[in-house]
């Protein structure tokens, strides 16, 4: 059968390449991820700091990536860094074309996605801890750093976790908008395999299973996580 | 000269936007005493006890703790605020507080509970602070949850955890903010128990309480709020035999 043969591992087909496009999607996922994260972080703690000025630059932050349709986003990070560091290098007298890293700002665009929905999700969660728990901290004497380092932080997880597990599937499929700017990932190399077997719905199917392979089992990982979140308090709520 | 107060708090006001919830308290605990609070719902007693360890930043007035005196100023919008969160921080972790909910941190196991802070705060060895907080699980009663974790425990043993943990600190004095209101009646005896224990080894313990029982054979004296102010305060034979205050009388009388 031929469309089995395209899908082989090796020369013949394309298995290898649809492998090797699904390691980078997970690497650019898991990549974006952590950057997503801190940043997410740092945003809520913004958003929940007495400083105005960093509570309306983590708003204006949120706001504008939330209203930009996520291509948009990745086109702009990509054209807008690659128009940066050219700029930045005529100051030195360099003037060749520089074509910033697919990868670099695939995750770059995908992250500041990423922490501008979870930012919401971390405020929410943060402010989900009950307040006793930040006062028998400080009522003992510790600083306001190891009260929100050792007992806000950890305890914010069991909130946040159910609202992460949603936004990393949303960025798990995101990654694909990542092939307009030419990396390699998943979806790319189904269409490339698609348009020279001539055979698109093997391939778009073959990568559609394998997303959605992807997603179930993101969604165990996360039920785990959870349980791990949760232990100890399962029995009151 | 005498020795100083143990907590002494003088012209103490404390005001939440437009509502004056303290209005000038002033009161005077020893070492070793026991000095029960009492007052009917929102007549300020929990407000009191949390500006004694800055929970709550009081409007004005002075607050020392073995003579020394709490630092605060007012900041630029005329909040009062510490000066010296150094010391605000030395001073409470000589006094330790017990929640009316407990508040014991849902993370951690009961040993983590008791030794977070001795460990983090105190700079203690970990396997010192264990083998102490081994010790005060006994003391309170209980034996075998170390590893388990607070949800698991039924209200009284978390409340005796939560006790546990504070007498880990090594306190100088103790706060309690009616640690019995949050059990069910048959749970009450179990951490009052405790409490008298720990006034009969002499401790110093300001108490926020309705367990009238408890005011009336523990404390060395006891201080009646209403509405912000001190209504009536002197040892429990005085008040409880010989109320000055008609409000007082009242408050007896309904029985809560
Ligand atoms: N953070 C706050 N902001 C605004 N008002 C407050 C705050 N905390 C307490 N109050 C008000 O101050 C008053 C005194 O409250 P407080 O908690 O000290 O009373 P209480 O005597 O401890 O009552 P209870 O027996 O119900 O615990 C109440 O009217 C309460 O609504
Ligand atoms: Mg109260």
């Amino acid at each position: 059968m031929v469309m089995l043969e395209n899908l082989s591992y090796g020369d013949a087909g394309f298995g290898d390449e649809l492998l090797i496009g699904t390691l980078l999607t997970l690497e650019l996922a898991v990549v974006s991820l952590v950057v997503g994260i801190l940043l997410g972080l740092l945003t809520a703690a913004a958003k929940l700091s007495n400083n105005r000025f960093y509570r309306l630059l983590a708003q204006g932050y949120t706001e504008l990536v939330r209203g930009i349709p996520e291509m948009l986003v990745v086109l702009v990070v990509f054209f807008g860094a690659s128009a940066l560091l050219q700029t930045v290098a005529g100051w030195f007298n360099y003037d060749a074309y520089i074509e910033v890293n697919a990868f670099v700002a695939g995750v770059f665009a995908l992250g500041l996605v990423f922490g501008a929905f979870s930012s919401e999700v971390f405020r929410g969660a943060f402010l989900a801890v009950p307040k006793g728990q930040m006062e028998a901290a400080v009522a003992c004497g510790m600083t306001s750093w190891q009260a929100f380092y050792r007992i806000r932080l950890p305890q914010m997880w069991r909130f946040a976790i159910p609202g992460l597990g949603n936004l990393w599937m949303v960025l798990l499929k995101d990654t694909s908008l990542i092939s307009i700017i030419a990396l390699d990932e998943l979806l790319r190399w189904s269409k490339v395999a698609a348009e020279t077997t001539k055979q698109p719905f093997t391939f778009y199917i073959a990568a559609a299973i394998i997303y959605l392979l992807l997603t179930i089992l993101s969604d165990m990982a996360r039920v785990r996580l959870e349980n791990r979140a949760n232990r100890g308090v399962m029995a009151h709520d | 000269m005498t020795e100083a107060a143990a907590i002494s708090i003088s012209d103490l006001h404390k005001r939440f936007a437009d509502i004056e919830v303290l209005k000038g308290i002033s009161l005077e605990a020893h070492q070793g005493d026991v000095v029960s609070i009492l007052g009917s719902s929102g007549s300020g007693k929990s407000t009191l006890l949390r500006c004694i360890n800055l929970l709550e930043t009081p409007t004005s007035g002075d607050i020392s703790v073995y003579g020394e005196a709490l630092k605060l100023a007012k900041n630029r919008h005329g909040e009062m605020e510490p000066l010296d969160q150094k010391q605000i921080n030395r001073v409470r972790s000589s006094l330790a507080m017990v929640f009316q909910s407990f508040n014991l941190w849902s993370h951690m196991t009961i040993l983590e509970n008791i030794i977070e802070a001795p460990v983090h705060v105190l700079k203690k060895p970990k396997a010192e602070a264990t083998e102490h907080a081994m010790e005060l699980l006994q003391k309170v009663g209980i034996t075998d949850k170390a590893d388990a974790y607070p949800g698991m425990l039924s209200g009284g043993q978390q409340q005796r955890v939560a006790i546990a943990r504070a007498l880990a600190m090594e306190p100088k004095a103790m706060l309690f903010d009616e640690p019995t209101s949050a059990l069910d009646p048959e749970l009450v005896n179990e951490v009052l128990q405790v409490m008298r224990q720990l006034a009969d080894e002499g401790r110093t313990m300001i108490v926020v309480t309705h367990e009238m029982g408890f005011a009336r054979e523990v404390s060395d004296q006891v201080i009646f709020l209403h509405q912000g102010r001190i209504e009536e305060q002197g040892p429990p034979r005085d008040v409880f035999e010989n109320p000055s205050s008609e409000r007082f009388k009242q408050f007896l009388s309904s029985g809560l």
